[in-house]
């Protein structure tokens, strides 16, 4: 009786060489079905073409060392006229010795991106950010800050109401009276400054040179329209967003045509309004600041957007949500505040980022009215005579910038939505 | 007593300053009221400052001779026509490039979409590639880089690359191409053309009720085309097939004859085509995806074939989820047109701009391109809604 060898010992065959690893791979994903087949070998064809031809004209025939525009002709890509103008093209025509500190403003400002993009800063901590990282970079791009008495009043008042009307019930005997301090002083103080019993008293930081706006350009010009353009409109879009969804009738009439207006119409038709029609709108004799112009068409064209996808969440929101915080009877700001917007909000982070997105590309417009954002400075870098012609070049750098930034915007944004969507999937 | 009072609810009193009723009012008058003291504070500065300036407000200025230029027409336009011609002339300009955009955006975009969802690694790869990098850049450096390099990169017309047997020519100064030479019989043509397509409609409401009462299906597609193209074939054969062309000729320093796209429109529509169809690629991917799988293999066990699955079963599932963001990518192609300004194509923003400059009316000016841009994307939005209407999912 011979032995029957025991089951387990079996080795278990290979699978097929042309199932598995890299001939697989292919196999299964290239060459699937004849037509398959033939569009592979067609692509591959192309993609070899195209990048045998980029790869000759950008790195082996390119030139990054030429001294002049005309050093660089006949061959590839001139990248030796990236090198020149780099800095033009990322600072404008901010004093060049100082170019230390738009170069600062921009980390700075990349910084408070990147720590806001933390959800672990997702509280006070965000206000904290958002104030220093402002508060630095405009001092380095300005040089001199001067903070008028009024201001700080107004912040006093603006901070004091907010603070009575959600944290009424909750705070402290002590608490609640630090805020009617805080609104009684701003208030007073507003009315005797308008009445002109106090002085126009400003607080002056100013331990570098003044570089007015019309100096400003490049990167930072285009990462501060972006940044406090979203920064302003959100909590314009947040109001405009809940005056569309409120039951008062004369309310929710002057948002809707408001956001459908700004919606219906390009963001030049705002840009080219901001710069001809605002000066007819001002007492004469009052000039706006061409960059405040534009700052400010940016942020009324960006909140009716954001508006819509903020009315997105509220939308998505079970009506329990509405009627259980009115059962508690809370009133409405504090209803909004603390059980509305904090899960509407949620909701939308992930398209809030996407608009974002647009609104980073869209700011390229501004140069139609003359300021000097990066895609501007970049335009401009072409003027030289001694360096014209090597347009491609120029613009593909400047793509790649815009990309790197947008691109990381993007990754973001579906990461995030991976994340906060945890609670819900399966 | 007590019997009379248990029907409506006890009236309790409250407090005016606490009733949400007179509150809602009272707070609505007040941001009606702020709004319109801004609204007129704004007001009295502009009539103030244009007393000032003196501008005569009003729109008598249109029916003054412009006096300007315009390099690309669709009708007769000279710089002795007036402004409002000038104007007119933009807005059709807008609407040329609005309308070719939104056509060849939805196929190339559809097609991207299609292909990111290929089973084939490589073309899945190259088309996600490609919507990647023109999502993520503004379209207003695609349109910079398209019109420096036709404007600097191609050739002058002596040199011009020629394509498809020396008939359509590359140049710096556009892409020159033949076309027949006008007859009398394209008029009719256009009204062959025009009684197909009524025709091919008739015969598609009449092939689906034949469908849906014995089940019989009809070659819509290859005979409606038929009928659409062979009219106007039979027609031009009847009209003794006139073939003469005008063919494009280099004359002196540039081409004569035949017909040509100017390179800021060419720079402007294929910047708008690209950068828009990664968006509608988009769209279409996550239209497609949104169907359960279940929905192919209900129609795959019925017997249909991939063609008709397609056709009958997943696309007008799919529809339902495209249709309302695609209407939202059609105005931005609208609105986007505007950037037109910026490499000097003369669309309706870059006329009414030379206008103010001219005029100084910028006011009347303003109002006349929201109300342009309203009235566009109004239309669209309308008829996008009718069709979302028409497509929708129809519950009980």
């Amino acid at each position: 009786m011979t032995d029957a060898m025991p089951v387990g010992d079996r080795k278990p065959l290979a699978p097929p060489v042309d199932e598995t690893g890299p001939l697989g791979w292919a196999r299964k994903n290239l060459f699937s079905s004849w037509g398959n087949g033939i569009t592979t070998v067609v692509l591959v064809a192309a993609v070899v073409w195209i990048a045998s031809w980029f790869l000759e004209w950008a790195l082996f025939t390119a030139n990054f060392t030429a001294a002049t525009g005309a050093e660089c002709r006949g061959g590839g890509a001139c990248w030796a006229l990236i090198r020149e103008k780099f800095r033009y093209i990322f600072f404008g025509s901010f004093p060049y010795e100082q170019h230390w500190r738009p170069l600062f403003a921009v980390i700075t400002m990349l910084a408070m991106l990147v720590l806001s993009a933390d959800r672990r800063m997702w509280n006070w901590r965000l206000l904290v950010i958002w104030g220093v990282g402002s508060f630095v970079t405009f001092l380095l791009m300005f040089g001199q800050i001067h903070i008028p008495l009024s201001l700080i009043l107004f912040v006093a008042l603006a901070g004091g109401g907010i603070g009575l009307t959600l944290r009424s019930a909750l705070a402290a005997p002590s608490e609640r009276m630090g805020y009617y301090a805080l609104v009684g002083i701003g208030a007073v103080g507003l009315v005797l400054r308008i009445l002109g019993v106090l002085p126009s008293w400003s607080i002056a930081i100013a331990p570098l040179s003044y570089v007015e706006t019309s100096l400003w350009g490049g990167l930072p010009v285009t990462l501060i329209l972006a940044t406090y353009g979203l920064a302003f409109a959100f909590p314009y879009g947040v109001l405009l967003a809940l005056g569309r969804r409120s039951n008062l009738p004369l309310i929710k009439g002057l948002c809707v045509g408001f956001i459908e207006l700004i919606r219906g119409v390009p963001l030049i038709s705002l840009l080219i309004m901001a710069s001809v029609m605002l000066p007819l709108f001002l007492p004469s004799g009052t000039t706006i600041d061409k960059f405040l112009r534009a700052q400010v068409a940016v942020i009324l064209f960006a909140g009716a957007y954001i508006a819509e996808v903020i009315r997105g969440g509220l939308q998505s929101l079970p009506k329990g949500q509405f009627e259980a915080a009115d059962a508690m009877g809370l009133n409405y700001p504090q209803k909004t505040l603390l059980i509305i917007l904090p899960q509407a909000l949620r909701v939308v982070i992930p398209p809030l980022i996407n608009t974002f997105i647009g609104f980073f590309k869209d700011t390229s417009l501004v140069l139609i009215i003359g300021i000097f954002d990066f895609l501007n400075t970049a335009n401009q870098a072409l003027v030289d005579p001694n360096w014209a012609g090597f347009p491609g070049e120029v613009y593909l750098f400047a793509a790649f910038v815009y990309f790197i930034f947008c691109f990381s915007m993007s990754r973001y944004s579906k990461y995030l939505e991976f994340e906060l969507n945890k609670g819900t999937r399966r | 007593m007590a019997v009379e009072t248990l029907g409506s609810a006890p009236q309790v009193k409250v407090a005016p300053w606490n009733d949400p009723v007179i509150r809602g009012w009272v707070f609505q008058i007040v941001v009606v009221g702020l709004v319109g003291f801004l609204a007129w504070y704004l007001v009295s500065n502009t009539i103030d400052n244009l007393q000032r300036q003196k501008i005569a407000s009003g729109f008598h200025y249109l029916e003054r001779e412009a006096g300007f230029e315009i390099g690309d027409t669709m009708i007769e336009y000279s710089p002795a026509s007036t402004y409002a011609r000038a104007i007119w002339v933009g807005i059709l300009n807008t609407l040329r490039v609005a309308v070719l955009g939104i056509l060849l955006s939805t196929i190339l975009g559809t097609l991207v979409g299609v292909g990111r969802l290929s089973p084939n690694w490589l073309l899945s790869r190259i088309c996600a590639w490609y919507v990647e990098a023109f999502r993520n850049v503004p379209l207003l450096l695609w349109l910079f880089l398209f019109y420096k390099l036709i404007s600097e990169a191609f050739p002058g017309p002596r040199q011009a690359i020629s394509l498809l047997w020396n008939s359509v020519f590359l140049s710096n100064r556009g892409v020159y191409f033949p076309v027949p030479m006008a007859d009398p019989i394209h008029a009719w043509m256009g009204v062959a053309f025009l009684v197909g397509v009524a025709g091919a409609w008739l015969l598609n409401r009449w092939a689906k009720k034949r469908q849906e009462t014995t089940g019989q299906p009809f070659p819509i597609i290859s005979t409606g085309l038929g009928i659409v193209i062979g009219l106007p074939a039979l027609v031009w054969l009847a009209g003794g097939a006139p073939h003469h062309m005008s063919w494009p000729e280099l004359k002196g320093f540039n081409f004569a004859g035949g017909t040509v796209i100017q390179p800021e429109f060419t720079a402007l529509l294929v910047g708008l085509v690209l950068y828009t169809s990664a968006f509608v690629a988009e769209i279409v991917r996550s239209g497609i995806l949104a169907l359960h799988k279940g929905q192919s293999e209900a129609a795959a066990a019925l017997g249909l074939s991939r063609g008709q699955s397609m056709r009958l079963v997943l696309l007008p599932q799919a529809l339902r989820v495209i249709v309302p963001p695609m209407t939202s990518q059609y105005l931005n192609i609208t609105k986007n047109s505007s950037l037109a300004i910026a490499i000097g194509y003369p669309d309706l923003v870059a006329s009414v701009n030379v206008t103010i400059n001219q005029t100084g009316q910028a006011i009347e000016n303003i109002l006349i391109i929201m109300a342009a841009y309203l009235s566009v994307s109004l239309s669209i939005s309308a008829f996008m809604n009718w069709y979302n209407k028409r497509i929708a999912l129809r519950e009980r």
